[in-house]
């Protein structure tokens, strides 16, 4: 393994979730019955001409922006010209030597146990989607539905700066999340708005110069990602080692075999006669648009991670946790402004709530926990109404019916025993009912009194602070020596 | 026996006539009808006509007001590569024989608003592709002036319509001389407007950023008035440009003493045939006569447009039918697989000059050709246009003649592609420069074939065209001869 560095660029295609289509003013539905949203133009009859939709730009221009990418003042379309049936032109519009924007990077934050790193973006343009085959089973006949047809396309291309399969991955985890806080894309890969291709190569540890790649396509989820370039590195260091090469082409990842399956060779490779597109003229982004656009961007996880930290004296791996997601951010920054203690609010989400989430599959929005009742929660810990031991229960109370925490405690009698008078009592049963323990700590075997605690909580059926539960059992033990 | 006093007219006067109420829109194109029936056998210059469409449309329009409609009941002619709702637009190509497509042109749609009734579609050189309306799948369209001869091409349907009194007026598309070459072999008047100035919407394209969508018609005033008409901004094309239309008609039968006008040494040259020449000529001492001061200018990079077109024009081609695939509409041969049915779909349905000029266009683009021949086509366009530029900095139009010979006897240069291409060799850098032209009659040789002039103004310059043709017009009748040959 140590032989070789493996090296994977990423290519990412984005549905940008406008309104209309890219060229068109057809809508762009999901899911709508086949052919129902198309025009002469995005069906590409004879005659039609494209019109771009200046709402694509700005999404486009948003991600890119995000992407920390340089934008082009005068970008073009081109063609890219191909024959196949879902192509109703015969080719894709879609962006050539002057792209949207080019030169980002994404920052991608520490993980439990892997540093942040960060990924260079080669470009981002725009392009407009294909429609879709359909092939009927039993029938040897395909169909066509257009409705995809001239939907907008922001194609991103990552520089081949990951390393591992583990990397790939949290990059298009970041990246989704990023998509996620600009709101330009419901970046789902089961519906087709998220679609991932990755080149991958290997090269002795230490050499400068890439070794000959491989392109995976048919990737359905970042899993598929990842499971496809660990196959792939096996593969082609199997090839490597035995003295055999890697050939450039493009393969297909096998979900169910586990494999990656030869596609087409390089020879075969398409040329797509890329010239501009004579039907659009250059579009001419004036700085001031692109202001326009900055302004109207979100604050984003880096920023907010370095914010988190500040504002809410959070480590840099919980903030970044928190600030990974919007919806997450957003939550404990909902929580904190009820009164929850910072700290704590974030012990709670990153503990107990994404545990939930992640058994019931669900996001955090939909455990019936508002942001407000978790404040409540936090600060009855925090002025010691109940024990973080009962709160856990009371969470799952809440979780299950949706009240708010004070009202549970109440109806359900949860409320922490802090009256040192009751607990003075039920220590002394305590101590006379296990003279052994009390005989053990006495001779010296401080553990001795844990057991004690134990005892006197049950007695007290859990709702005993544990730290005064503590120090009374200590005082009673001294009384008695 | 078709009413020829209805059918002889130019539409500014037919509409005249129809709103003093002389006659009906239905009477007119009635009259057009009955002589299309009569004529159009002989010339094939139509290649689908709907009667009663046309009649229905002429009938509606007895209800509607006369005095806004600038086409009040001229009946029209529409190329087929122009979509209009109703006609098979298969661009003379067996590949979209049964295509109807379901949507108007934007110039349709300006046509029929202005009141215009179309009658039939024009057969053409396939998608456009020739210089004599022979490479048409249904066969081709005869000259009116000579029926062994060519009308000229690719808009040969539309020039020899309007030369035979088919229609009051056409609508052709010019990529590379494509009107203006028909309407000098057929003596009738023929605009290529500035590049953006219409529409292309709903224009079959041959290669978008040369074509241009114009009016041919019988004397200059209707070109004015169809490009009142249809001439302007349409957001459904990119292209078109965002320049206020001005009423041309004002241009018309104004003094032209003192005018600028360039002599291009370039296009006066061996290979120009000496009937041709000496037409030139006396149009020349005519326009010297109303005032016209002539100035010999240089447009240097001319030997250049013909082979920088045919980079530019067929890369362009060979991506836009592309779409012609079969899966959608138009003919599909039904094949064992995908690719076979492709090839052989596109294989049967496609003709010889398609195909040439497919693989041409696909060579130029190809990886590793691309800079030597279509990056390079660019550049050279490039200069072409600035020769223009210079020129229009000291003169306001430039004459040349629009082609350097008559109309060719039929399959005379069918088998040799180079002779052909050389027919446009005056017409062609325009659409290159994306300048307007003008071809007006200016005379005929011994044999009575007629001989067009070519008037070239700066970009949006189409009022000087009508100024300058207008005057020339006025003072000699050549606009006003019919053909012979089909006179009944």
């Amino acid at each position: 393994m140590s032989a070789f560095e493996t090296v994977i660029g990423l290519e990412v295609h984005l549905q940008l979730a406008t309104r209309t289509k890219i060229f068109c003013g057809c809508p762009t539905l999901f899911g709508s019955s086949p052919n129902s949203q198309t025009c002469p133009v995005c069906l590409g009859l004879p005659g039609v001409l494209p019109v771009l939709n200046r709402r694509t730009l700005e999404s486009g221009l948003k991600v890119a922006l995000a992407l920390n990418c340089r934008i082009q003042p005068a970008l073009k379309f081109h063609r890219k010209n191909y024959f196949y049936p879902d192509l109703p032109k015969g080719f894709q519009i879609s962006q050539y030597d002057l792209p949207l924007s080019f030169e980002g990077v994404l920052e991608v934050p520490a993980a439990a146990e892997a540093p942040a790193f960060a990924v260079r973006i080669h470009r981002a343009h725009l392009e407009e989607d294909a429609g879709k085959l359909v092939h009927k089973e039993g029938s040897r006949a395909s169909l066509v539905d257009y409705n995809r047809a001239g939907i907008p396309l922001l194609e991103i291309v990552t520089e081949p700066d990951m390393r591992t399969p583990e990397e790939a991955y949290r990059c298009l985890q970041t990246l989704k999340h990023t998509l996620q806080y600009l709101d330009v894309s419901d970046c789902d890969m089961e519906k087709g708005s998220l679609r991932c291709d990755a080149n991958i190569s290997l090269r002795p540890a230490g050499a400068k110069e890439l070794g000959v790649k491989t392109e995976i396509k048919n990737l359905n989820s970042f899993k598929h990602v990842r499971n496809a370039l660990a196959y792939e590195i096996r593969r082609q260091q199997e090839a490597l080692s035995s003295g055999g090469k890697v050939i450039q082409e493009t393969r297909l990842w096998d979900d169910v075999k586990g494999v990656t399956l030869l596609m087409r060779s390089k020879e075969f490779a398409h040329d797509y006669r890329y010239f501009p597109e004579p039907d659009l003229v250059p579009f001419v982004l004036q700085s001031e648009e692109i202001q326009a656009v900055r302004r109207t961007l979100p604050e984003l996880p880096p920023a907010r991670t370095r914010r988190f930290m500040e504002q809410y004296g959070l480590s840099s791996y919980d903030a970044g946790r928190l600030t990974s997601e919007k919806q997450l951010a957003d939550y404990f920054e909902s929580a904190v402004q009820a009164g929850g203690v910072p700290k704590a609010t974030a012990n709670w989400i990153q503990g107990d709530l994404l545990a939930a989430c992640r058994e019931r599959n669900v996001e955090i929005l939909d455990l019936k926990v508002p942001a407000a009742h978790l404040a409540q929660l936090v600060l009855l810990v925090e002025h010691q109404t109940v024990s973080s031991r009962m709160a856990k229960d009371l969470l799952k109370a809440m979780m299950k019916t949706g009240e708010a925490p004070e009202p549970l405690v109440k109806r359900l009698g949860m409320s922490q025993v802090t009256d040192s008078g009751t607990l003075q009592a039920a220590a002394q049963t305590v101590v006379q009912g296990n003279p052994k323990a009390v005989s053990d700590y006495r001779a010296g075997k401080r553990q001795a009194i844990k057991f004690l605690v134990g005892q006197l909580m049950a007695r007290t059926k859990g709702q005993a602070n544990p730290e005064l539960a503590h120090r009374i059992l200590e005082s009673v033990l001294k009384e008695g020596a | 026996m078709p009413d020829e006093s209805l059918t002889s007219h130019p539409a500014h006067a037919l509409t005249n006539l129809l709103r003093r109420g002389k006659c009906s829109p239905l009477q007119a194109t009635t009259a057009y009808l009955d002589r299309i029936q009569a004529l159009n056998p002989k010339l094939q210059a139509l290649i689908s006509v709907d009667e009663e469409r046309a009649k229905n449309r002429a009938s509606a329009l007895l209800r509607a007001d006369a005095e806004r409609l600038p086409l009040y009941g001229v009946p029209v002619i529409v190329k087929a590569n122009i979509c209009t709702e109703g006609f098979e637009a298969n661009c003379g190509s067996n590949i979209l024989s049964g295509f109807h497509p379901p949507y108007h042109a934007t110039v349709v749609e300006r046509l029929e608003r202005a009141g215009a009734v179309v009658l039939g579609m024009a057969n053409m050189d396939e998608f456009a592709f020739g210089s004599s309306c022979e490479t048409s799948c249904k066969g081709p369209t005869r000259n009116p002036w000579d029926l062994d001869r060519i009308p000229g091409g690719s808009s040969g349907g539309s020039a020899a319509a309007i030369a035979a009194d088919l229609g009051a007026a056409a609508l052709g598309s010019d990529t590379g001389g494509s009107i203006r070459q028909p309407a000098a072999m057929c003596s009738v008047v023929g605009l290529k407007p500035t590049y953006g100035r219409v529409s292309r919407y709903g224009l079959i394209a041959f290669a978008s950023s040369l074509d241009q969508i114009g009016p041919l018609t019988k004397d200059v005033e209707d070109s004015a008035l169809f490009m009142e008409v249809i001439a302007g901004l349409d957001s459904h094309d990119s292209t078109s440009a965002d320049v206020k239309v001005p009423t041309y008609r004002a241009a018309l039968r104004r003094p032209i003493g003192g005018m600028t006008v360039g002599v291009p040494k370039e296009y006066f040259i061996g290979g120009l045939d000496p009937e041709v020449e000496r037409a030139m000529k006396q149009a020349l001492a005519a326009l010297k006569g109303l005032g016209v001061q002539f100035k010999d200018v240089s447009l240097p990079h001319t030997e250049y447009a013909v082979p920088t077109y045919y980079i530019a024009a067929t890369a362009e081609a060979s991506s836009n039918l592309a779409r012609f695939d079969g899966v959608r509409y138009g003919r599909r041969v039904p094949s064992g697989n995908l690719q076979e049915m492709f090839e052989n779909t596109r294989g049967e349905g496609f003709g010889a000059e398609a195909k040439r000029r497919i693989i041409l266009g696909t060579y130029v683009l190809s990886r590793g050709y691309y800079d030597a021949y279509y990056a390079k086509a660019l550049k050279v366009r490039t200069l072409i246009r600035q020769d223009f530029e210079k020129v229009f900095e000291t003169c306001r139009a430039i004459v040349t003649p629009t082609a350097p010979t008559p109309a060719f006897r039929l399959g005379e240069k069918l088998d040799d592609p180079l002779s052909m291409y050389l027919s446009d060799i005056f017409t062609i850098s325009v659409n290159l420069a994306g300048v307007p032209a003008l071809s007006l009659p200016c005379g005929f040789t011994q044999a009575g074939l007629p001989i067009g002039m070519q008037l070239i103004a700066p970009a949006f310059g189409e009022e000087t065209l009508f100024h300058l043709g207008s005057a020339y017009e006025q003072a000699t009748d050549w606009h006003l001869r019919k053909p012979a040959a089909v006179a009944s």
